[in-house]
């Protein structure tokens, strides 16, 4: 089938099957390769993405449900936006596979709580595992760039 | 901004980073292994379906193999492919590859394998030792024994001794990124191989080994790795020895084998389960008379890492404590598990497991506050180590002890736990503590055989480039190896460059392993950086004092006068560092670090499940090259270990595979699990490291399990011997406390 949406800001026409995995468009149709596969079921949050504002995890989600939809990948969030700057401030990313699908769990976390509690960070990113940071380094870069402070 | 970046950090934030699956490749094709079944055996027959269309396939199979068909390792007992015979299910029988990986599924329909299974497979420690049948002769692959005083004798005249039988299960590593590599045959007949791993030099003489190709037609790139805490050490070798075996088959194109996720928790090593049986005595005074434990890990079918994996876990069992009589006798175990490996920690976290819960229990009855023990008991300098070594300056064992119960409250907590326990709650909290110390880098004579190198390799624009085959996969060494480079050579950290890890261009500087990258490594770095200082001025005229331009001229002029740019340094034992392996006497390690964990928790009075509150990990780490970094490191380990003490639990179905292979039932600490964690740095900097550093990437391992159960402990009032402590096994536990009890 034939599936259009806008990703990261463009318009994009997909042709798959339409039970193919967003993950697998976004990686081996569309080249975005910042979208990561850990587990392929849903628990880990590596492939995360922003669809319509909200995120999920693309290895669950087929494609036929996509027509029409607001996508944003890592690729589409600038380089210079003070979440990036803040994870990289507060060295939030050690091996880095689950940094992305984080980035875009802050970033809905922030677009509803601009300001969120210790316990709204962590029920916020609950849906994405990271195995190297014990989670520390995070809080505190979610934290920065939701006040600005920079005590790294 | 206090610390310098990382600088593996923008490219993985932003999602450029490659890892092994992100390569962009021409013409790939995919790769998929076919396994044994049952737990040992032998294969009877395998069968290629010949009604099906086999051409556009590549397949492998052990008669492929032009090299020798064992991984190399210690031993060379575990088959690359399976010829005939194998000890474990789940064990590379043939190799598949198509560039249509929906062909390659419907392709290994069509395999059959027939196979007689082992009549008896053994699965647990204390079967393996007194079975019958035999993985190999006697089931033990390894028979340590540290042996110290008189035990027997201290028995006499102890006046209080418990005695314990304690459990560790297996723990999966979980690295985010599952592992996989890409084996390519280049126009130039070099086999090219890159991929997720530690130990890019392991995999090049592995491959060595089973190609029979030489090593100047082999080369090892290590791409972005997506963590490996240990996992991504022996395995790859086996990995990158199935996708060459493919590529000098396939014609030219790249082979890509990339595990799924379950294909890597069901064969690919874990921690070793343990087994210990502990026997302490103490005087009425609560001081140490003995410490007797035989201590007991499943090695799984092959001896892999499994003896120096004993080894550190020999040496770790009696503790940072100052006892005239220590025996620990240390068994590596075959069963018909698949083989365990490296995890973070390498056997410590087990025998400290098991001699923490038993400190408590001897505290118990003693009557004696488990803090109290401890100060009685910690090394002083100038006592003698368990290991028979004079304890130096560079002992902290007490002041970080005074210092973790000072700042977490410990004895106003356990006041104000008692008064909750006291009140009509749906908790009851406890505080608990261990103290331990981690030995870093390898153990005993073992950076004496790794004899590592590492080259500095300055350029003409006075760019400096770091070679060495230590691997960054998360725990910072890119950052940490470059800020100590550019510390010794005054130069600003842009100018030094960690080179990609590239058995074509980089020296053997060891494995990534046992917490030795930034001290030990580290170190070299800081002796080749004076050497070339020392070329440049010798040479080149640099002056004693420099500017980062005048830096820039001389190598200029050097590198137009035709001189070359290159030093190395290499590791030179240090002369007090005396270890006999076969007493176990000696230095264990060329440093310790020191460390006292503390842990509150509140378990639910209905469900039994537990919360940790409060978690303090106070260490002395001789000095933080990266404080941010150290601590991320810290926190990273605190939390595997807290998932240590309470969720992980690897289950086995009836072929001993992991059987809870999924995400959604092998649990790890999420955000929600974990709150914020307090990290005490001390620094002495009285270790072997640049400016006295020790390293750190284990430690952290060791303390969360026991200093967990010990405050369950405090909290339920029952003996938990086992992890991980989840409420199915808390709700036994006080139901057979009731019921003896009633009796
Ligand atoms: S890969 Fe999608 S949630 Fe893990
Ligand atoms: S940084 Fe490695 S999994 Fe999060």
């Amino acid at each position: 089938m034939s599936v259009k949406m806008q990703i990261n800001g463009q318009e994009v026409q997909v042709q798959a099957p339409p039970a193919s995995r967003l993950l697998d468009v976004l990686r081996v149709e569309l080249g975005l390769k910042g979208a990561k596969e850990g587990c392929g079921e849903g628990e880990c949050g590596a492939c995360a993405v922003l669809v319509n504002g909200q995120v999920v995890n693309s290895c669950l989600i087929p494609l036929g449900q996509m027509d029409g939809a607001e996508i944003v990948t890592i690729e589409g969030v600038p380089g210079d936006s003070t979440l990036i700057q803040a994870f990289h401030d507060c060295a939030a990313a050690q091996c880095g596979i689950c940094t992305p699908g984080m980035i875009l769990a802050a970033t809905a976390l922030l677009a509803e709580h601009p300001q969120p509690t210790i316990d709204e960070i962590r029920w916020g990113l609950s849906g994405n595992l990271c195995r190297c940071t014990g989670y520390g380094r995070i809080y505190e870069a979610v934290t920065q760039a939701s006040t600005g402070d920079t005590h790294g | 901004m206090i610390y310098p970046q990382r600088v593996d950090g923008l490219p993985k934030i932003t999602g450029k980073a490659l890892y092994v699956d992100d390569i962009p490749l021409n013409g790939v094709i995919h790769a998929s292994t076919i396994r044994s079944s049952c737990a040992g055996g032998v294969v009877e027959e395998l069968t290629f379906d010949p009604t099906f269309d086999w051409t556009p396939f590549v397949v492998v199979t052990a008669q492929d193999i032009p090299g020798l068909n064992a991984i190399k390792m210690l031993e060379n007992d575990q088959p690359v492919l399976v010829d005939r015979v194998f000890r474990h299910a789940g064990e590379p029988l043939a190799l598949l590859a198509h560039s249509d990986p929906c062909m390659l599924e419907t392709a290994l329909r069509h395999v059959h394998v027939r196979e007689t299974p082992l009549a008896h497979p053994i699965f647990d420690i204390d079967e393996a030792l007194g079975a019958e049948s035999t993985i190999i002769p006697g089931n033990v692959y390894t028979d340590y024994l540290l042996n110290k005083g008189d035990v027997e004798q201290a028995q006499k005249n102890a006046e209080c001794l418990i005695v314990e039988r304690l459990l560790t299960p297996s723990q999966e590593q979980l690295y985010i990124e599952p592992q996989g590599m890409i084996a390519v045959l280049q126009e130039d007949g070099v086999l090219r191989i890159e991929g997720s791993m530690q130990c890019p030099y392991y995999v090049l003489d592995a491959l060595e080994q089973c190609t029979g190709l030489d090593k100047n037609r082999l080369q090892v790139v290590q791409s972005t790795t997506g963590g490996a805490f240990g996992g991504k050490e022996d395995y790859p070798s086996m990995i990158a020895c199935h996708a060459a075996l493919l590529a000098l088959k396939a014609g030219g194109l790249p082979v890509k084998l990339i595990y799924e996720r379950g294909e890597d928790l069901r064969v690919t090593p874990k921690r070793h389960p343990s087994r210990s049986l502990v026997r302490l005595g103490a005087n009425s005074e609560g001081e140490l008379q003995f410490i007797d434990m035989d201590f007991a890990i499943d090695g799984g079918a092959y001896r892999t890492l499994s003896p120096v994996v004993l080894s550190r876990g020999v040496i770790h069992a009696p503790g940072p404590y100052r006892c005239a009589n220590i025996r620990v006798r240390g068994r590596a175990v075959a069963t018909n598990h698949p083989p365990f490996g490296a995890f973070r920690g390498f056997g410590a976290p087990q025998s400290i497991f098991a001699l923490e819960v038993a400190m408590d229990r001897l505290a118990a009855k003693l009557n004696m506050d488990p803090a109290e023990l401890r100060q009685k008991n910690l090394l002083h300098r100038g006592d003698v180590s368990p290991t028979g070594d004079l304890v130096g300056e560079d002992c902290f064992a007490q002041e970080i002890l005074d210092e973790a119960l000072r700042v977490s409250h410990y004895y106003e907590r356990q006041d104000a736990f008692r008064v909750w326990n006291a009140a009509p709650h749906d908790t009851l909290r406890g505080i608990g503590l261990a103290t331990f110390a981690h030995g870093a880098g390898f153990t005993g004579n073992g950076e004496l055989y790794l004899a590592s190198q590492v080259f500095l390799q300055a350029h003409a624009d006075g760019q400096v480039e770091i070679l060495c085959s230590n691997t960054e996969m998360g725990q910072g060494a890119a950052t940490t190896l470059v800020q100590i480079a550019a510390d010794a050579l005054k130069l600003p950290l842009e100018q030094v460059h960690l080179a990609q890890t590239d058995t074509a261009r980089v020296p053997n500087s060891g494995p990534t392993v046992a917490s030795r990258t930034c001290m030990v490594v580290g170190d070299l770095i800081e002796k080749a950086a004076q050497r070339l200082l020392q070329k440049l001025r010798d040479e080149g005229g640099l002056a004693q004092t420099f500017t980062p331009a005048e830096f820039n001229a001389v190598c200029l002029r050097m590198q137009e006068s035709g001189k070359d740019l290159l030093v190395s340094a290499s590791y030179q034992p240090p002369v007090d560092m005396l270890w006999d392996e076969k007493s176990f006497t000696g230095r264990a390690y060329a440093s310790y670090a020191w460390a006292a964990y503390i842990a509150e928790v509140e378990v639910d009075k209905l469900t039994l499940e537990t919360r940790v509150l409060n978690f303090t990990a106070a260490q002395e780490i001789g000095h933080a090259v990266h404080p941010q970094i150290v601590q991320g490191q810290i926190e990273g380990g605190v939390v595997q270990g807290i998932g240590y003490a309470l969720y992980e639990n690897v289950l086995w179905n009836p072929f001993g595979v992991m059987a809870n292979d999924r995400l959604t039932n092998y649990i790890i600490p999420t955000t929600a699990d974990i709150g914020p964690l307090q990290i005490v740095l001390m620094e002495k900097g009285l270790g072997a490291g640049p400016k006295g550093a020790k390293g750190v990437g284990e430690l952290p391992m060791d303390g969360p399990a026991p200093a967990i159960v010990n405050a369950i402990q405090q909290a339920l009032k029952i003996d938990v011997a086992q992890i991980p402590a989840m409420p199915e096994l808390l709700l036994d536990l006080s139901r057979a406390q009731r019921g003896s009890q009633c009796q």
